[in-house]
């Protein structure tokens, strides 16, 4: 794997300068090559992974895991109708599935009324949405590989040889 | 009261730096690059194992010398990937980390009067051993060059009593290793001389700029070599505290001998566990040697932009830096660079009296700390 990769996917926040010191090389070869997969939609954006259990100002957003059962189009296959559902600002993640239903979408809203009304609304009176399942998060663990709990301490001793 | 302990261990040489450790341990907040240990926890898989097999009812003794699966996955992995083959049966013994393993070796391979080499700055446990034995613990300074064993150095240093040389690489405190080439010579010599060899490869997966060789895979090597290595470092397994020796089976089955009068066996959990680090922690192994080659280039350009004279290391997690051009001894640079800034290093004279001017830096720690403690090394230096 590219080890730029693996080092931006730990710390996005990782300074060139600092990569071309681990990596060996120079702080301008590691710019451009990250501004060529950035330019190649390999990085595609740097995110900030929140725990927003802890955040404390704003009342917690509802989540839910939506699964879509749909009838393709000739042609289209399931990319069409795919695009209409993933263009609203409520679908937060779009995967097409094997298995019993097709699409499986992450939908994000203030409250459960709101992801409800999305899904009745807007989603099930789709013309080839077939049926849909919803399943409201109750708790994170782990979100692309990242366990949502405080790091713990070391549990090292602090000198050893 | 009368005096009880024995002359032997009273004569043992106690760590120059242990006030130095308590001070470390008595504060708060330290960055520690003192430590001899991953700063990984064993990858899930393997301690999932470990506690599967706590589920199961594996909470027994095993046989002396271990798991016979396990004994089998060594020898199979070792095969595979040095071409070297030994009997699980009679050539391999599980051990309770490597440290286990360097006694059971002594004790089963010296007599007293006997020389033992180490190359030295060395691990800290080889002379202390050696001398509990009434064998005697000869040095060989690599300081003159570059830290390396030379054929020529090892040469010198042999004479009739010589038994057998305690041969570590990569190197504790030093990061040093040796190219196949190199250790061939090495090899020559000791062959040429009938001089034994115990090596501790347990840094071997941690070898960054070329291939780690296994010594015993070396012409004529293997019926002359200890090889003594354990899942703590690579596998980030250093608790569990597991381990193993392979070599020929007269001393595989002397050592034996001891290893079941007074460990029995290495607690079944963790060879269960190790099972598991060798059939699936391979990726985790490899996953981790990149970082810490990452680290290795931060640290080393860090410190040589401070003017410190460092090499860089071959593998494992060390620098070994001197401190001499600061004005300062190990002791006083470690003691000073604690108490005003809060970084802990370990001092070289732990690791033999001739190192007062280096000091141990180990970068089994995040790079986040690692940048942080270069910022406060620097500020270390310039406020003086």
């Amino acid at each position: 794997m590219n080890e730029i990769i693996e080092i931006l996917e730990k710390d996005a926040r990782t300074s060139p300068e600092d990569i071309a010191k681990m990596l060996k090389k120079k702080p301008a070869a590691i710019k451009e090559a990250i501004k060529k997969m950035e330019k190649e939609g390999i990085i595609l954006k740097y995110k900030t992974v929140v725990n927003p259990d802890l955040v404390k100002e704003e009342a917690p957003r509802v989540r839910a895991l939506i699964e879509v059962s749909i009838t393709p189009q000739k042609d289209l296959g399931f990319d069409r109708i795919a695009e209409r559902i993933y263009s609203f600002p409520e679908v937060s993640s779009c995967y097409l599935v094997s298995g019993t239903y097709d699409l499986l979408l992450i939908v994000e809203g203030k409250d459960l009324h709101t992801v409800a009304r999305f899904v009745a609304e807007k989603l099930s009176p789709l013309e080839n949405v077939k049926g849909t399942a919803t399943h409201f998060l109750l708790k994170k663990y782990k979100e692309d590989g990242v366990i949502l709990k405080h790091r713990e301490e070391n549990k090292r001793i602090a000198i050893t040889y | 009261m009368k005096d009880r302990v024995s002359k032997k261990v009273k004569d043992m040489q106690p760590s120059g730096i242990r006030a130095f450790f308590d001070l470390v341990l008595g504060m708060k907040d330290v960055i520690s690059l003192g430590v001899g240990e991953p700063d990984f926890v064993t990858p899930w898989q393997i301690r999932e194992a470990g506690i599967y097999s706590l589920e199961e009812g594996f909470t027994s003794y095993t046989s002396n010398k271990g798991l016979m699966k396990l004994r089998l996955s060594i020898s199979r992995y070792l095969k595979n990937k040095t071409g070297v083959q030994y009997c699980p049966d009679e050539e391999i013994l599980i051990t309770v980390g490597v440290s286990e393993a360097v006694d059971l070796a002594l004790r089963t391979l010296v007599e007293p009067g006997d020389k033992v080499l180490i190359p030295s700055p060395s691990y800290v446990s080889y002379a202390p051993l050696t001398e509990l034995l009434g064998a005697e613990a000869v040095r060989i300074d690599t300081g003159k060059n570059n830290f390396k064993l030379t054929p020529k150095e090892l040469e010198k240093h042999i004479d009739p009593r010589t038994k057998l040389m305690i041969f570590n690489y990569p190197a504790n405190p030093t990061g040093t290793s040796y190219t196949k080439k190199e250790l061939k010579e090495i090899n020559r010599v000791l062959l040429k001389h009938s001089v034994f060899c115990i090596t501790d490869e347990v840094y071997g997966d941690l070898t960054y700029d070329f291939e780690h060789t296994h010594f015993a895979s070396l012409a004529g090597a293997q019926k002359n070599t200890l090889y003594l290595d354990g899942f703590s470092k690579s596998y980030a397994m250093t608790g569990w505290r597991i381990g193993f020796a392979c070599g020929p089976k007269d001393i595989i089955a002397g050592m034996t001998k001891i290893h079941q009068y007074t460990i029995m066996c290495v607690s079944i959990t963790a060879q269960m566990a190790a099972c598991e680090a060798l059939q699936s922690g391979r990726s985790a192994v490899e996953e981790m040697k990149r970082e810490y080659r990452r680290r290795r280039e931060l640290i080393v350009d860090g410190l040589q932009k401070m003017g410190l004279d460092c090499l860089k290391p071959d593998g494992a997690f060390y620098v070994f830096p001197c401190v001499k051009k600061t004005g300062m001894n190990a002791m006083q640079f470690a003691e000073g660079l604690l108490k005003t800034q809060k970084v802990a290093v370990v001092p070289g004279t732990a690791f033999g009296p001739h190192y007062e001017n280096y000091i141990r830096i180990s970068y089994a720690s995040s790079i986040e700390n690692l940048k942080e403690a270069l910022v406060r090394m620097k500020a270390f230096l310039q406020r003086r």
